[in-house]
């Protein structure tokens, strides 16, 4: 497992390193709390404040862990028009407390929704019972 | 031995095409994962000797093998009248070649555009990008050879060649394919970036949506590193802003900084990357250059398309459409050509009810207005966008109010907080439409109290509301700072003019 420290530094001669940064720790931790900003700011000889301005700004990075499996639903304009929303209250049955459902706009498979994905793997096509199916195997 | 071509596309992967690959592989078959057609109804599709199956699931593999499950046999794909009736410039290789294959590559005529740019001055080629006509495809349609010229003109030690490949837009995926399928062709077009402006660093922003784009770019820079020198690409992941596509707040994500706009001017050209010189261009835009550069290549571009529209355009039909896929083709075709001859309708088969162009900034458009050429400048005066290409169709099951509403939601929730019309703005949007669509609203208790004597004395009926929602709409889109907030009245507004109805408002 690598630390905040390891992470800093296999980035430290990138140009605005910051964005890698903190992907690798939302990777390696699942989330950057206060603790890791403090540090990651220390490193980089930036504020506390300016590296939480970017953690609260983009959506991939957390402020606590969720042990949870994620799967993310397209619900933009591509998948609407092919039927995502009727589907959500049944997919969220499914899920139920044990996974965690995140609404996305966009995977790219506008002309195959609607889609999910878990993971590196995209689900296209899906109708109930496949992404109840795809939910039941996060 | 059999060789079996199967796309190793996202979309192929998403609809099985892994399995189906390994189904054919057990069967002692040379698999061969190559780029997608664009012919997405059919995928995973199956070729073998230039013929194709599709969608082909696992439990028909020996079928096809045997020649038959003919229900799903296409015949041979070249010829298929979805692939006929293109103008494949940018997407020439779709299909055709293995993503990851320099051999591939420079069989079908890659780094030629390159060669013969790097035989001639920055001036030269500068010169041939602005002769073809060619405009920035990420949605604002700014003339390419413009953009490099001023780059190309500016002083500095250090300057840059960005690719926004931040393809957030909801029914565009063109930067994705190419990226995935053609990943060569657009490195080579930042390279010749590179030398007409004189830029020695490249980087490439990814949404992280795309982790197979991620995979497959970072692998064809490893391989054409030495091809590309002097020009170091590097790609960076964004991480899950919409805004982040605006090439300002794109720049700032860059520099590790919150993904929010800047003011323009200074432009990004003059101070853009670190404060240097710096060239944003679309996948697209850059991908369209090599076949620019070859010789004779910028005369063809010029000659195509319409007016000041030049060109192909890779058009992407998704949503509720039967035949959905990448279908590139000269700026001027209809609506209606690519909905109905084309895409053949809904994939439901109900009537078409509305279809937005342009991702969820473009406009919603009747099916009245069918017969506008796709061309930036007709949109424009349709009071529309083309944006990056993105057609998305709509049955009549769709509710245009919720979609109106949801506009609005999605600009409060991607907003970069920046400025005020867009950041305030959209949130109230979506209370003023919640209203509209419950029909008004009454005085308040406070409105009630003898303090607030100058309030009206009535509450809102629906044209108060409506007439308040047109001023804000009018706010956010001279107001804000950039396209998020500028363009999200287009899809409200065309909504409660085409669809009154579904805003409990009286038909007409």
């Amino acid at each position: 497992m690598s630390s905040i420290r390891d992470i800093v530094a296999r980035h430290a001669d990138r140009e605005g390193p910051l964005l890698p940064i903190l992907q690798d720790v939302q990777a390696e931790f699942g989330c950057v709390d206060t603790a890791a900003e403090t540090e990651i700011a220390h490193l980089l000889n930036l504020s506390r404040a300016e590296v939480h301005g970017v953690v609260s700004f983009y959506h991939d990075f957390t402020a606590t862990p969720d042990p949870r499996p994620e799967v993310q639903i397209c619900r933009a304009e591509a998948c609407q028009a092919r039927g995502i929303e009727a589907l959500m209250d049944d997919a969220q049955a499914a899920a139920g407390e044990r996974v965690k459902l995140k609404t996305v706009y966009c995977l790219g498979l506008c002309s195959a929704g609607p889609a999910a994905r878990v993971g590196d793997k995209v689900h296209a096509r899906l109708d109930g019972d496949r992404l109840e199916q795809v939910i039941n195997q996060a | 031995m059999i060789i079996i071509r199967i796309s190793d596309d996202a979309l192929a992967r998403a609809c099985n095409a892994d399995s189906v690959a390994a189904a054919f592989a057990a069967r002692g078959c040379t698999v061969e994962r190559a780029s997608s057609w664009g012919m997405h109804w059919l995928e995973p599709l199956v070729e073998i000797n230039g013929v194709g199956w599709g969608p082909v699931t696992e439990d028909r593999v020996a079928e096809v093998l045997d020649g038959a499950a003919d229900d799903i046999c296409i015949g041979p794909i070249a010829a298929h009248p979805f692939i006929t009736s293109q103008q494949r410039l940018t997407f020439a290789r779709a299909g055709k070649t293995r993503s990851l294959s320099l051999e591939d590559y420079v069989a079908s005529g890659g780094w030629v555009g390159l060669k013969r740019a790097r035989s001639m001055s920055a001036e030269a080629v500068v010169e041939e990008v602005l002769q073809s006509g060619l405009r920035g495809r990420g949605g604002a349609g700014f003339p390419a050879g413009i953009k490099w010229r001023t780059v190309m003109q500016a002083q500095a030690d250090q300057k840059y060649v960005v690719c926004n490949a931040d393809e957030g837009d909801s029914g565009t995926f063109a930067d994705r394919m190419l990226m995935e399928g053609d990943p060569f062709q657009l490195i080579e077009g930042m390279a010749i970036a590179g030398h007409a402006v004189g830029a020695d660093k490249g980087y490439i922003y990814v949404r992280s949506e795309y982790p197979d784009a991620i995979r497959k770019l970072n692998a064809a820079i490893a391989l054409c590193r030495n091809i590309v020198a002097p020009l170091d690409v590097e790609v960076r992941v964004g991480a899950g802003a919409y805004v982040c596509g605006e090439e300002t707040s794109l720049l700032n994500s860059l520099e590790g900084k919150r993904g929010e706009v800047r003011a323009k001017p200074p432009l990004p050209a003059l101070e853009g990357l670190f404060g240097q010189p710096t060239v944003v261009n679309n996948v697209l835009t850059l991908a369209a250059v090599p076949h620019i550069l070859t010789e004779g290549g910028a005369s063809l571009y010029d000659s195509l398309g319409v007016e000041r529209s030049k060109g192909t355009m890779p058009i992407q039909l998704a949503g509720n459409i039967k035949h959905g896929g990448l279908y590139e083709t000269a700026f001027g075709i209809s609506l209606r050509e690519l909905i109905y001859d084309i895409g053949g309708g809904t994939a439901s088969g109900r009537p078409v009810k509305a279809v937005q162009v342009g991702g969820p900034l473009g406009a919603y458009i009747h099916p009245d207005q069918f017969d506008l050429p796709f061309d930036y400048e007709a949109y424009a005066g349709a009071d529309a966008l083309i944006g990056h290409g993105g057609v998305v169709v709509f049955d009549d099951t769709a509710d245009m109010g919720a979609m109106a509403r949801f506009a609005m939601q999605f600009c409060a929730a991607e907003s970069c907080g920046k400025c005020t019309p867009c950041r305030i703005g959209a949130v109230r949007g979506v209370e003023v439409i919640d209203r509209i669509r419950s029909g008004g609203r009454d005085l308040d208790v406070l409105e009630q109290t003898p303090q607030m004597h100058n309030m009206p004395k009535h509450g809102r009926s629906r044209d108060d509301e409506i007439a308040l929602l047109t001023d804000l709409c009018e706010t956010m889109r001279d107001g804000s700072m950039c396209a998020l907030g500028g363009f999200t009245p287009y899809p409200v507004m065309s909504a409660i003019k085409h669809w009154p109805e579904d805003f409990g408002l009286k038909d007409g």
